[in-house]
């Protein structure tokens, strides 16, 4: 809706910004025909994670964190554990680092199935949301729902329940997942994974706009294949640091239209990207053959700096984490311990994952007991916010020429590129902030 | 600092039309959007029930939005800002019937940890810009508001419940939704007993049913995310958990996590506070004062 104000100047205002997670709403104001203010307003209230961490015992976060985001509950389970076991001195064996890489797999393609069919897709085919898109694409929706149920159904073999799954804990799990139950997913995986290699040549013909990003990227990379649960820090300048430098890096900013903080990147006012944009273009060599495969005949190059294409990179990633799932079921032996011992000591531990729209940095200080004293949770969307915004008013410069509707939807669409979840990005106000 | 909030009555919504489609509205409050998402997750059941019911606003599916009043309204997340509350009454005046789904909308959640928090302490915290914040000092479930007609239970909810109750506010008649414990689930599921055979800590007796006793299948005890049962005893359960050699502040932060808030789970935590005086005060008899203090009273 756009309200003209007294002294010539426009405002565009999105109260509720829809098939995103989480609430917020949008503002754009304009005078004389150019944009003057980009607001991404962030109104979800704040829950205090990291005020009521404090004085938990080190074994609760990966249980309470989970409960920052029931989208991607599993990113918050692992980015705890790593930097638990950091601060208390233990690595977990490669067999118990595969089973999070499955049930990561599981997280990914539940939650890059629900955006692309069910939160995106519906914007580049012109509907309102997946239920309207079904009465004329039936075939397409249902194809999603398949997908997106083969990953709930693996994080449900493996962790219990999809949402908030009950069998991840500090060192690994409470049971491992029998050769028996995992061989049962595969039927449905595989059909995925035929489904997936379908989506990316159908998102690959949706219309975007012509535009190439110019913000940093920055993602995890670990020793061997694609970013999922776990690595070093790499950036599109160059840049390549330990997890536990991430605090000297990354700095967040308090800013007044947002319960989310601002992220910024070694003190740089320009903005910079995390989530499939920055995993794609840092880490496009390590996709296995049949995602470059896919990935080349959509189009893709060896980067993407077009946020609207991020739903084509979001399907080669279904197609990959599709693959990687089968390849751990297939080579699964029983047999393996699940879990080792992390006993409690003073310390400070550093963990970051790629939750499905991009790193999610944990950091712990505890007692010699375990207990925890303080705690800090830097999640995507946070990081994201300011290249949002950024993205935003160069799309509105461009768009001001048309209708209001057709502005403010096409502004949703570039805010839903980014897949954010609002739901992570607040309640990270508790922080012990030193700049004042 | 006591806050006494009105309970607004059922307000007199009209009645639908006869053979109008049944409308569906979803509302959100503080939360992390898992309950919700738990209906997109119905993939088998979606587009079924997208025939049955008319989905009329459901922001995190839908940019459309069919005008009030409603036939069923879930409600997922607690109330923690002023403009909430506000918020809360007007969405019970446009709902015909009312569900809470998921811990946070029926007991406070996990951001009601806030509720047992030393204020003074909180306020210590140094924020970059506090003023830039609209909350309250509590996290309170819907019915601390509004007259609720469910409340659906679980952190998140399970999805064969969440279907139960749908069907039956469309079928006008009540959600059949067990209140018993879930060691009757676990006996039913055939799943050895982990307090009796490995001395496993479990909150299954005074935890109410509807996962299907799934921390016990995975060899873990139950950490009690769907609240109290209807008859918890919560005290000899925890006698039994110190007995078996928990310390006391492990007793208080088990019982206070998802459900924290809820009356019973609320009451025993506090029993195992660690005094002013004593780091571990495991056996003090129950402080009918610390029930009425209160910054810690979680209305009703």
């Amino acid at each position: 809706m756009t309200h003209k104000l007294s002294d010539g100047g426009q405002v565009l205002e999105v109260g509720t910004l829809a098939r995103v997670e989480g609430e917020g709403g949008m503002h754009i104001s304009f005078r004389d025909g150019r944009v003057e203010d980009v607001q991404l307003r962030i109104y979800e209230p704040p829950r205090f994670y990291e005020g009521f961490l404090r004085g938990r015992a080190w074994t609760e976060p990966p249980d309470i964190t989970a409960r920052i985001c029931g989208i991607c509950p599993v990113a918050y389970q692992f980015s705890s554990c790593l930097a638990i076991e950091d601060a208390c001195g233990v690595t977990v064996p490669d067999a118990i680092r595969t089973v999070r890489r499955l049930l990561y797999c599981g997280e990914w393609i539940e939650s890059h199935a629900l955006h692309v069919f069910l939160l995106h897709a519906p914007d580049f085919l012109g509907y309102d949301g997946a239920i309207e898109m079904a009465r004329d694409h039936p075939h397409v929706v249902e194809m999603g729902l398949r997908i997106k149920k083969a990953g709930n159904d693996l994080m449900t073999v493996v962790g219990g329940r999809s949402v908030h799954p009950v069998n991840v804990r500090v060192g690994g799990f409470y049971r491992m997942p029998t050769r028996v139950e995992l061989h049962r997913l595969r039927p449905a995986l595989a059909r995925a994974l035929d489904d997936a290699v379908a989506t990316v040549s159908l998102v690959a013909t949706f219309d975007v706009p012509d535009w190439e990003q110019p913000w940093t990227y920055l993602s995890l990379r670990p020793d061997h294949g694609y970013p999922i649960e776990g690595g070093r820090v790499v950036t599109s300048t160059g840049a390549d640091w330990d997890v536990r430098d991430f605090p000297q890096h990354v700095t967040e900013v308090h800013v007044p239209h947002s319960t989310a903080l601002h992220a910024r990147l070694d003190g740089e006012d320009t903005p910079y990207v995390v989530g499939p944009l920055a995993r794609y273009t840092l880490n496009h060599h390590r996709l296995s053959p049949l995602a470059k495969d896919v990935a080349h005949e959509a189009g893709l190059g060896s980067t993407c700096r077009n946020p609207f294409r991020s739903i084509v990179v979001r399907s080669v990633e279904l197609v990959y984490a599709l693959e990687e799932a089968l390849r751990i079921v297939d080579a699964w032996a029983d047999g393996v311990a699940p879990s080792v011992p992390v006993p409690a000591r003073a310390g400070e531990g550093f963990g970051a994952t790629e939750a499905p729209r991009g790193v999610l940095f944990h950091r712990y200080r505890l007692d010699d007991d375990g207990t925890i004293l303080d705690a800090q949770i830097v999640p995507p969307t946070s990081q994201n916010q300011p290249s949002i915004e950024a993205d935003l008013r160069v799309m509105a410069e461009r768009w001001t020429v048309l209708s209001d509707d057709d502005l403010s939807h096409r502004c949703e669409h570039a805010i839903r590129n980014y897949d954010p979840c609002i739901s992570c990005a607040t309640h990270f106000l508790d922080l012990r902030v030193e700049r004042s | 600092m006591t806050t006494t909030l009105p309970v607004l009555p059922v307000p007199h919504v009209p009645a639908r039309a006869p053979h109008a489609m049944p409308t569906l509205a979803v509302w959100k409050f503080a939360s992390c959007d898992g309950c919700q998402l738990t209906l997109l997750n119905c993939e088998d059941e979606l587009m079924a029930l997208a025939g049955r019911i008319r989905i009329a606003y459901f922001p995190e599916a839908t940019r459309a939005v069919v005008d009030g009043p409603y036939d069923v309204s879930l409600v997922e997340g607690s109330v923690t800002t002023p403009e909430e509350i506000e918020r809360i009454g007007h969405i019970r005046e446009m709902s015909r019937t009312l569900v809470t789904i998921g811990a946070c909308a029926s007991a406070g959640g996990i951001q009601a940890l806030r509720n047992f928090g030393d204020v003074a302490e909180f306020r210590s915290v140094v924020y970059a810009h506090p003023e830039y914040l609209s909350t309250l000092a509590r996290s309170t479930p819907i019915s601390a508001h509004v007259s609720v007609d469910f409340e659906l239970r679980g952190c998140p909810v399970d999805k064969g419940q969440l279907l139960e109750v749908l069907s039956a506010y469309i079928q006008g008649r009540r959600p059949r939704i067990p209140t018993y414990s879930v060691c009757v689930e676990c006996k039913r599921r055939g799943a050895v007993c982990v307090t009796v055979a490995h001395g496993t800590p479990c909150l299954g007796p005074v935890t109410q049913a509807g996962c299907g006793a799934l921390c016990p299948a995975f060899a873990r005890g139950c950490y009690g995310c769907f609240g109290p049962q209807d008859t918890p005893n919560t005290a000899a359960l925890a006698d039994r958990l110190l007995a078996g050699g928990m310390a006391p502040v492990d007793v208080m932060r088990i019982y206070r996590t998802f459900n924290a808030a809820s009356e019973p789970f609320r009451r025993e935590s506090e029993r195992h506070e660690p005094g002013p005086d004593d780091d571990a005060r495991d056996d003090a008899p129950h402080d009918a004062a610390a029930d009425a203090r209160p910054e810690r009273e979680v209305p009703r």
